[in-house]
This record gives C-alpha cells, structure tokens and sequence, in this order.
C-alpha cells in the first residue's frame, strides 16, 4: 500500500501542478498556449505508452493517428461544420480506423520490421496530408474557428481549454491504465513478455493486439482534435515521423514501464525545448545530448526518477 | 486398448537433407503416463513439437480426441485441451506466479475480450489458479514475481500453468531438465500425484525418473518408434538395449 502511494505521489502532484497552472501566474499568453501543447501532446504520449509499455508494439508512426485528428477537424472545417459533438466521433473513428487497418498488417511482424512497416504507413500519412491542396497542402490549414461545444464558443476561452486538455489527459490515463488491468489487458501485457506462453495456454496475440492499436489510435486522434485547436492550423509537419519520433522519445523518457511516465516525459520534453530555444539559437545541440544522457542515467525513466533517488539515500 | 487420446500415424518431418521424424505412428491410451525416450538427436523434440503444434510435420496426420489437430496451431490445441510445458522453461518474468497460473484459467473461461473489470479482483480465476499451484506446491509463493524464483520452482509453476488449462492431456517436454537431485525427487513425486489425474505424455531423459512414473514406453530412435511396451518389457527389449540402453553400460 504504501509503495503504491508513492508511485502514485509524482503524476498527482503533477496533474495538481497542471490543475493549479492558471493561478500560478501562468494565466496569460504563451505559457498557457505552451502548457496546452504539453498536455496534448502528453495525450498522445500515454496512448503509445499504452501500446509501447502495455503490449511491446513500438510505434515510428504514431504521429500519424494524431494527423488523422487533426485533418479531421480541417476537412470538417472546410466544410462548416465545427460542432464537437460530430468533429470528435468522426476524428476519433478516423484515427482508430486507419489504425485498424495499417495494423492489421503490421501486427503480423515484430520487432524491426513493425517499427519499419508503422514508419512506412506514417510517412505514406505524411505525403498524402502534404498532397491535400484543398487543405494547405505543404502550407497548412488555418482554421476558421475553434471547435464549438454544442453551439457554444467555450473552447476559445483559454481557461476553459486548458481544463479541456487536462480532463482529456486524465480520461486517457485513467481508460489505459483500466484496460492494462483487465482480462484483455493481462493477455497483452504477457503476450509482451512471452508470445509463445500465451500461445501455449491458449491465446492468439494478434485480435488482441489489433484492438489496443485501434484504441491508442483513437485516443492520439482525440488528441490531433485537441491540437489543431489548440494552434487553430493543422499542416503535415504534425504527422512528420520527426514528431512520432519525439512521441517514443517522451515515452522513453518518461519510462516505458508507466502510464503516467509518458505524461512526465511529454512535459519534460516539450518545457526543456521550449526553455532551451529561449537561451539559444542552437538549442538542439543542447537538448540531444541532455536526452542522451536521460536515457543513459535515469533507469525507468523520470517515473522511477523518486525511487531512484530514494533509493539511492537510503543506501547512502 | 481404449479410444486413444491422442494418436500419431505417419508422422514425417525433414529439415533439408536430415529426416528428424522418420516415420511416427504412436497411441497414448487416456489416464496414466506414457513415456517417450530416446537418446540424443532421436528427434524428441522436434516430435513434441509437431504434436504441440509448434510445428508443422510434412506428412502424417495428428489425431487428438478424435479429431484431426494436424493443421491447427498451438493456441487452438491449446484450447482443445492440450498443454504442455516447455524444456526451456517459459513462463512470463514479470508476472507474479499467481498471475501467471491465473492467465492460463482465464484462457478457458470465457472471453478476454474484457475491458473494465481489473483481472487480478476475479476470485473465481485467482482460486482455480491458486489450486493449480497447490498441486504443485507453489502456493506459498504466489505473490513472488516468477523471475524470481529458483531454476526448481519454475519448473514446478511450469507444471502449474499447465495443469490450471484443466487439459486433457498434458505434454511434459523434459520436464525435470536442468533440475538439480532434490528438485528432481520433489518434481517426481508431484508427477506421481498427478497420476491417475491427468494423462500424461512424458518426454524425458532422464531414465530413472520414467521407469519410476511410466505406464508404457515408447522408444524413439533416429526418427523411427523402435518399440512400445510396459517398462519391464522395454528394459528386456535387446533392440533397445543396442540402441540406447547399451550406451549407458558402455
């Protein structure tokens, strides 16, 4: 009981952080924009983590779940519909449905050749979002208005946007980690650890695995919803394998074995970047090697970060 | 003899050039245990591997309960009602051992395709685990993460999640490999409990152990079933003495 408080501690104390944000003084402009961008981002990070962490399927091509979001709120747009109540089914059922499908192939492989075949789908997103002339094209899509909440504007409100994205990142939590723990989600947490086992009791990993990719997929494209308001412009770069690259990586950072890891490690990332393009022009020369060196040092990631350093007090 | 429960005609298997699996034909007769042996490079296992259905043979048929088993997978044998358990052991690490008996009842009940309900709070699945390693006397470690028990004990939570599948026949793949003395005594006296339980087919090198558990042997040599009998009658068998027997007096 109480290890389980103290795993629990860290991500409450940041979602309390993130709840308490507005009244910290980070009520205006940029760090309310910027905050915003973590969390959503964070959103798309537990979904991979899900995945990831949860059945051993790693993912170059994330990104484009969240594209597929995204462009379903810019293809709706065009054509003047912005009502939540339709923009947020049909992204979400976008996404799950073009995870379905790549994955049912991609699912067949392991290992190398699933990162290759979930790249090579994300890029074939990339290339046909960058072909959508109608849409921006290369350029982007500007959207003529946020998402309205049956007919209401509420979203354009910063506060009320901001507890959007934060009540949206807790249900992504919350939903993950109950399906981690049920019956569907034991199946794929050993399917993780030994294929064969689960074979040899009974189970085929494959319809399991299918339907939790379908699922991160929808929750990364509710994210791509969230994203495209949050910038009010939606273009290809967001579903780059550059940014599924930065999904794995905040997941990785955070720690593959936690939920809530994917969330510190979205945070982490998006502030330290943001941070380090303030001090310097080259901030990438910076933040590399800073990420390098997370990966090397911090074993479970920054989730295990408090253990770690407990541990290591204790034994000190 | 009664309707076998699982019957091998015809059975060949090549790798390139090399027949493993000569020509196989064998029936186990359901209850008690039945024994294959054989020395090395008989083609044990790659025989326990077409059965179990990690395999495909190239030729012959696989009969299981009545039904011909020969094209379908491991899971779907799996859930036929045969398991078996591996030489190199396989279990999941990270599980506890619980858990790890747990999954292999809930692979018989019902769907998995369950989302909300945490597994580990379903007592039905966590007492028929429990009991499966009560069977193999493992209870008392049922919160311990597998990886961390000893090379014995997982050898025994191996048994375990085969017996929590309730099979109808259970395919034991050198179940004592690698198992000190005492471990060695204590599986063999859990396999002798088993007795009468299950049917067992017992693929095992060590020779002491089968003559102490089988009811019949069969003795597989470079791919061929030499011989089928009661222990006694295959210890007399001259043929097998040449061919196996023998190497250990020489």
């Amino acid at each position: 009981m109480r290890t389980r408080i103290r795993e629990s501690a860290l991500p409450l104390l940041v979602l309390a952080l993130l709840a308490a944000a507005p009244f910290l003084g980070f009520g205006e402009g940029w760090a309310m924009t910027l905050l915003a961008r973590a969390m959503i981002l964070a959103m798309a990070a537990v979904s991979l983590s899900f995945i990831l962490g949860g059945a051993g399927l790693i993912s170059l091509g994330h990104a484009a779940m969240l594209g597929f979001g995204a462009y379903a709120v810019v293809i709706l747009d065009d054509a003047g519909i912005t009502e939540a109540a339709v923009v947020v089914p049909v992204a979400v059922a976008a996404a799950a449905s073009f995870a379905l499908l790549t994955g049912a192939v991609a699912i067949r492989t392991s290992g190398v050749h699933f990162i290759m075949i979930t790249l090579a789908f994300g890029q074939m997103a990339f290339f046909t979002a960058a072909s959508l002339a109608g849409y921006g094209g290369d350029d982007g899509y500007t959207l003529y208005s946020r998402t309205s909440l049956g007919g209401t504007r509420w979203l354009e409100d910063r506060l009320v946007f901001h507890y959007a994205c934060l009540g949206l990142l807790v249900l992504s939590l919350l939903l993950c980690r109950m399906l981690l723990a049920s019956r569907f989600g034991r199946v794929l947490r050993a399917a993780k650890e030994s294929s064969l086992r689960v074979r040899a009791v009974g189970f085929d990993p494959y319809p399991y695995r299918l339907v939790a990719y379908g699922i991160a997929g929808g929750i990364a494209g509710l994210a791509g919803v969230m994203l495209a308001n949050a910038t009010e412009f939606v273009a290809p770069s967001y579903i780059a394998w550059q940014r599924s690259g930065d999904l794995l990586f905040m997941v990785i950072l955070g720690g593959v074995g936690s939920l809530h890891g994917a969330v510190l490690g979205a945070l982490a990332f998006v502030l330290v970047e943001e941070w380090l393009g303030h001090i310097t022009e080259h901030w990438r020369l910076i933040f590399g090697p800073l990420l390098i060196l997370a990966v090397l040092f911090l074993r479970g990631g920054l989730a295990g970060l408090p253990a770690q350093l407990l541990g290591a007090r204790n034994r000190g | 003899m009664a309707e076998p429960i699982l019957e091998l005609a015809g059975l060949q298997k090549r790798f390139g050039g090399l027949a493993v699996t000569e020509d196989v034909s064998l029936r186990v007769a359901p209850g008690g245990i039945h024994a294959i042996i054989g020395p090395n490079g008989a083609g044990k296992t790659t025989l326990i591997h077409q059965i179990s259905g990690t395999l495909r043979p190239d030729a012959g048929r696989i009969l299981f309960g009545g039904r011909d088993v020969t094209a379908l997978p491991l899971q779907r044998r799996a859930r036929l009602g045969l398991a078996r358990s591996f030489q190199i052991t396989c279990i999941l690490p990270g599980f506890t051992v619980l858990e790890n008996a747990a999954l292999a009842v809930q692979a018989r009940s019902g769907s998995s395709f369950r989302f909300f309900r945490p597994a580990a709070s379903e007592t039905a699945l966590n007492r028929q685990a429990m009991s499966a390693l009560e069977q193999v006397g493992l209870a008392g470690r049922a919160t311990t993460p597998a990886g961390a028990l000893s090379h014995g004990e997982k050898r025994q939570l191996e048994l375990a999640i085969a017996l929590a599948m309730q099979p109808r026949l259970l395919l034991l793949d050198e179940a004592l490999a690698g198992a000190g003395p005492e471990e060695t005594e204590r599986l063999v006296t859990i396999l002798r409990g088993l007795k009468g339980a299950y049917t067992i087919l017992l693929v095992e090198h060590d020779m002491q152990a089968v003559f102490a558990l089988a009811d019949r042997i069969s003795v597989l040599v470079y791919g061929r079933v030499i011989a089928t009998g009661e222990p006694d009658a295959i210890r007399g068998n001259p043929e097998v003495r040449a061919a196996y027997l023998g190497e250990d007096d020489a």
